[in-house]
């Protein structure tokens, strides 16, 4: 559906962009993850055509995006960067131009609207003016915007940005229930949400793909190990390492901190054996004090920052 | 073009929605008014030249106010990437926003008619140069709008377009008042240039082929440069 190629964008000297290629396939939802100014929106703004690529090629089904940037645009609905709309408009009027312009006629457009305001839940600020409503309104007319002419690609960059947790879960099901049929691509830096709703996540970091691959087989590779999280005092480094670096199975230990007497490690080992009754009983035949024990597996999280850590 | 009129149709309603309009629409009255009637009662002809001789001043600084919010408003905003990722062209937004800015000033034409209504009240009015100083009126307007137009498009703060458009706009009005400065070689060239010598030609109730060229052309200039400065700005 969507083909990029070499696709490069240097803003000055500095390169927004570094030579990537990817391919998005119909009825994907693919979640662009990165930290921030890692090339997320740039190359948002290179599919929508806002933007013109320094380099590189992309296609929209057999349009190119230098070409047919005019044929692209109708396929697409974009909701930029926290929904810079116009302020001075009601959003009925707002919704009403955007209908215009995506070319529906008098009939058309006003049931179209009504479809769009039923499922963003806009009734209640039809006739306020966009300045006077919240900033998770705000997205939702965006949204509405995007999703006027019903299109094929659905844009979205950071939609859940400054929402609170309600409106966050409510954008993420207008998302997935858009997605089942529609391919949407969005851009985010919050973990949780790409995992929830992406069939498939790209991390971006300095304008290069990191990783690329589903949600499942990511969270797979994260859940390969796991972490132990053990306090305890009465002991030292040393010595701890000497006993619990030992056991069977553990990958790493790493003396966390120390205060107060009281030393924090954290080891890594396969979550495939349970060493938590190996550990358990190492300490038991010692004198030290055990204050804390848990044990979590890797999340997503620690793999994106794993992966786009600052050398 | 459908796309163009859409556009025009918003950005011309946009204009009434904020106090802007009306700011703008009295100030020029008041100017108009003023300067117009200050000049009629002291030379007691029936007669709208001392209108139509200011006008080009006026214009100078009024148009400018119109036009700069209406690119440099979506820039700041930032609605400037919706509108272009919607299916318009950049020449459609050009045209649009134009159009919005030339009848806006248009509109803003209308109540000034309550003069010669007025004065041919008062004595027997010469309707010619009345019908070809409003046809001027409204080509100067046409043309100082593309100029601000491309003066808002330059920067995403509206207090430089509009000064920038002022700079423009003032230039090429007072070229008609410097010319005792140039030899005589280039003057009827530079004359030519001058905004006020062909206004004040249709004014005069002679239209001219050559000064609607001028206008047309002014126009044309002004909007082409506009859209490289977009097609610049991707």
């Amino acid at each position: 559906m969507i083909h990029a190629e070499n696709l490069t964008k240097y803003y000055r000297d500095v390169c927004a962009v570094d030579q990537i290629n990817f391919d998005i396939q119909k009825g994907e939802i693919m979640g662009l993850l990165g930290p921030n100014g890692a090339g997320k929106s740039t190359i948002l703004r290179m599919l929508t055509g806002f933007l013109r690529p320094t380099s590189g090629t992309i296609r929209v089904k057999d349009y190119t995006i230098d070409r047919h940037s005019l044929e692209i645009k109708k396929l697409l609905g974009y909701l930029p960067e926290s929904a810079p709309l116009y302020y001075d408009m009601l959003v009925y009027d707002y919704l009403d131009y955007v209908a215009d312009i995506r070319g529906f006629d008098k009939g058309g457009k006003f049931s179209r609207i009504c479809r769009l305001v039923d499922l963003c839940g806009l009734t209640d600020v039809m006739h306020k003016s966009v300045s006077e409503i919240s900033k998770g309104y705000k997205q939702r007319v965006g949204l509405a915007h995007a999703m006027m002419n019903d299109p094929e690609i659905l844009i979205l960059d950071e939609p859940t940005l400054g929402l609170d947790p309600n409106q966050i879960v409510e954008i993420r099901n207008i998302i997935k229930q858009i997605g089942k049929e529609k391919t949407i691509i969005f851009s985010t830096h919050i973990l949780s949400e790409a995992e929830a709703t992406c069939d498939r996540i790209v991390i971006i970091d300095r304008g290069k793909i990191i990783a690329d691959s589903t949600a499942e087989v990511l969270r797979q590779a994260a859940s390969e190990e796991c972490l132990i999280h053990v306090s305890l005092q009465n002991t030292d480094f040393t010595s701890v390492e000497k006993e619990l670096g030992s056991i069977d199975g553990i990958v790493s230990f790493v003396p966390v901190d120390e205060e107060e007497g009281i030393l924090h490690v954290r080891l890594t080992c396969q979550s495939s054996a349970d060493l938590r009754g190996d550990i358990y009983r190492k300490i038991k035949q010692t004198d030290w004090i055990l204050l804390e024990f848990h044990q979590e597996t890797k999340t997503l999280e620690n793999i994106f920052r794993e992966l786009t850590k600052e050398d | 073009m459908r796309q163009v009129i859409h556009i025009a149709k918003k950005e011309f309603r946009t204009y009434f929605v904020s106090p802007m309009a009306y700011i703008v629409i009295s100030i020029f009255l008041l100017v108009t008014g003023w300067f117009f009637f200050l000049a009629f009662f002291l030379s007691n002809q029936a007669t709208l030249r001392h209108l139509f001789t200011l006008l080009p001043l006026i214009f100078s600084f009024v148009v400018p106010a119109i036009t700069m919010r209406l690119f440099a408003e979506e820039l700041n905003v930032g609605s400037y990437e919706i509108l272009l990722t919607m299916p318009v062209t950049f020449m459609d937004v050009v045209l649009g926003k134009f159009l919005a800015g030339a009848a806006f000033v248009a509109a803003m034409l209308i109540p000034t008619l309550a003069y010669p209504i007025t004065v041919s009240f008062l004595g027997p009015l010469d309707w010619g140069p009345v019908i070809g100083g409003y046809i001027g009126a409204v080509l100067l307007g046409a043309a100082f709008s593309a100029i601000g137009l491309f003066a808002s498009s330059l920067t995403r703060n509206q207090i430089i377009a509009f000064i920038v458009g002022v700079a423009i706009c003032f230039s090429l009005t007072l070229i008609d008042w410097m010319l005792f400065f140039l030899p005589r070689s280039i003057l009827g060239f530079v004359q030519y240039l001058g905004m006020n010598f062909h206004f004040q030609n249709i004014s005069k109730g002679i239209i001219d082929s050559r000064d609607i060229l001028y206008f047309l052309s002014v126009s044309f200039v002004s909007l082409y440069g506009t859209y490289l400065v977009l097609q610049q700005r991707s």
